[in-house]
């Protein structure tokens, strides 16, 4: 008898003994592990609401939204977020310069210009790229990046937010590259056809038909790997310096978002205290950008067709 | 004039324009490729002369010379374990729920929509929500399960998503002839597609252990220590991890400490490496299963 049809028996058996609550509750088992997940988002925003609200306490909001030192360990600490956003912005900002523009070509290339063993070869190796973890990209940009630079740009301190930024980049021009490619190929063939059918060669059908065709998931795109680079941790936590800085100059120690709240975690700040609670507070500035940012991704791609 | 006969040309005459586009997009790919190939491989170089048989089996030390990754391999491979053993059963069962129970219910979309926000969430934040819940909440102090528990969480929406893609692949006939036959719905998942389904399973399991086995930041978060030289003995342990090991390396000023760093790195990159290839393998498999 098949496995399936020794099941059935077996079950014919079960039935007869046991019944429907056996099925029943191990549907419920299987409803509170996917439940697991929204108690993970709800904890989430108790965590940061609770840890905020104890932070205003004892800072005002005005001095969090208006003031732009952000000094929580000094004698007299101040509390103006700008300077850690401002941080986080810049290195985004520099990364997403290097991979957005390298990513849409590599995915051009990949998708419409490539010879067909090269898009074999090259989609396992982007995988592979994208499964490296970042920690391993802020050593390649403090060993070797960094030095480099400082040869070639006047006034590079040891940390900035150059190298980390430009590594940034590179790390997410794969991630880029991918998604882009994901949403080339689902444009339709037809559409490609019609514009060569017309005599367009390769720069007009993907100027003119390809990407105007695709604008809405290459959007989506970008505002993804945008979320992904404002949440990088590790890169900017060992290339980008400790000094939150209001500034537009790459080649000064800035600090992030991210890289601010391992900081101050790894030390001996105590419980309790306005420090410690800022903690929370960049969590929630934080979770509020990448949640949008992610948002925003999604519902572009539901507009596609 | 017959169209009928019309054969369509196999290849377009290519414009001056096409062919500079071809070659900038070219340069897109071939130039982050090499400037990663060398960093790769500078990184490489020098981790590689330091590698020794010291240095897998050695305690952290104030000297660089001897400083080694046994406790931080330790703590890595206990963590691994933990979060596997947290992780799949929860992952699994929600992505079965989803898959074989969901009925397209409002419930099971919006816990679909809640899976894929958690999946864009930075991982420090999973961090602070560690330390939070784990960590202060749940008193378990800077203990190796509650770096577990935090990193199951964070890979969570992994396990999910990718084993929700292995079971869609399992061909409807598979349960509708189990159904047909009798079997109930618990019984023809558990019997028939789970098996059917098993090598992408794994393959979701790996690849949500291989990115816990890279995160840093959401273990610094919730207390893991980057100077242990004792194995944990416990799960309320301290405990430490490799990415925390070359972490704090590479944050030493000292040149020689950067050194250990990148054999670090080359360490860490060799499990991810392997980790990979058995993902590779066992998507093959999962390919030829399905094909007949």
């Amino acid at each position: 008898m098949s496995a399936v049809g020794e099941l059935a028996v077996q079950d014919a058996h079960d039935l007869a003994r046991a019944g429907r609550p056996i099925e029943r509750s191990i549907e419920v088992g299987l409803l509170a592990c996917a439940a697991v997940s929204a108690l993970t988002t709800i904890g989430i925003i108790v965590v940061l609401a609770q840890g905020s609200l104890a932070f205003f306490h004892d800072v005002s909001p005005q001095q969090f939204f208006l003031d732009l030192q952000w000094t929580p360990l000094f004698a007299q600490p101040r509390y103006g977020i700008w300077p850690l956003v401002g941080g986080t912005l810049l290195i985004s900002a520099i990364a997403l310069a290097v991979a957005l523009p390298l990513g849409l070509l590599a995915a051009l290339f990949l998708s419409e210009l490539a010879p067909s063993g090269a898009r074999r070869a090259l989609k396992p190796l982007l995988e592979m790229l994208a499964g490296v973890p970042s920690l391993v990209y802020g050593a390649f940009a403090l060993i070797v990046v960094t030095p480099l630079l400082q040869r070639i740009v006047p006034g590079l301190a040891g940390f900035n937010a150059l190298s980390p930024g430009i590594v940034m980049g590179l790390m997410l021009t794969a991630t880029v590259a991918t998604l882009v490619d994901d949403g080339l190929r689902a444009v339709p063939r037809s559409l490609r056809e019609g514009a060569w059918a017309l005599g367009a060669d390769d720069t007009a059908m993907i100027a003119r038909v390809l990407l105007p065709a695709a604008k809405g998931s290459i959007g989506a795109a970008f505002t993804l790997v945008a979320a992904r680079a404002v949440g990088e941790t590790m890169i900017v936590a060992i290339a980008a310096g400790q000094q939150p800085r209001l500034t537009v100059d790459p080649r000064v120690p800035i600090e992030t978002m991210t890289a601010f709240i391992m900081q101050v975690s790894m030390g001996d700040v105590p419980v309790g205290t306005p420090a410690y609670r800022s903690i929370f507070v960049v969590a929630g500035a934080l979770f509020l950008l990448t949640f949008v940012l992610n948002w925003v991704a999604h519902t572009r791609v539901r507009r596609q067709p | 004039m017959s169209a009928a006969h019309a054969r369509p040309r196999r290849r377009r005459r290519r414009t001056g324009r096409d062919r500079v586009l071809q070659a900038i997009a070219t340069a897109a790919v071939a130039g982050p490729l090499g400037v990663l190939a060398l960093l790769f491989g500078v990184v490489a170089w020098r981790g590689l002369a330091r590698l020794d048989w010291l240095l897998l089996t050695g305690a952290p030390s104030r000297h660089a010379e001897q400083a080694g990754l046994l406790p931080a391999l330790a703590g890595s491979a206990l963590l691994v374990v933990l979060v596997a053993a947290l992780s799949v059963p929860v992952g699994v069962g929600a992505a079965v729920y989803f898959e074989e129970y969901g009925h397209d219910s409002r419930l099971a979309r919006l816990l679909e929509l809640n899976v894929k926000n958690l999946a864009g969430v930075p991982s420090v934040v999973y961090g602070v929500l560690g330390l939070g819940v784990f960590v202060r909440a749940l008193d378990l102090g800077r203990s190796l399960i509650a770096g577990a528990a935090t990193l199951s969480l964070l890979v969570l929406p992994i396990v999910i998503v990718a084993s929700r893609e292995a079971l869609r692949v399992v061909p409807a006939a598979l349960r509708e002839s189990g159904l047909a036959l009798g079997a109930t719905r618990w019984r023809t998942t558990w019997g028939v597609v789970l098996p059917a389904a098993l090598p992408g399973v794994a393959t979701s399991v790996i690849l949500a252990l291989s990115r816990a086995l890279g995160e840093t930041a959401p273990l610094v978060v919730v207390g893991a220590l980057t100077y242990v030289t004792f194995l944990p003995d416990g799960l309320d342990a301290p405990y430490t991890a490799l990415p925390i090991q070359i972490w704090s390396w590479v944050s030493r000023p000292q040149p020689e400490f950067i050194v250990n760093a990148a054999a670090g790195v080359v360490v860490l990159l060799t499990l991810l490496a392997v980790t990979n290839a058995a993902v590779v393998i066992l998507r093959d498999r999962a390919q030829r299963r399905v094909l007949p």
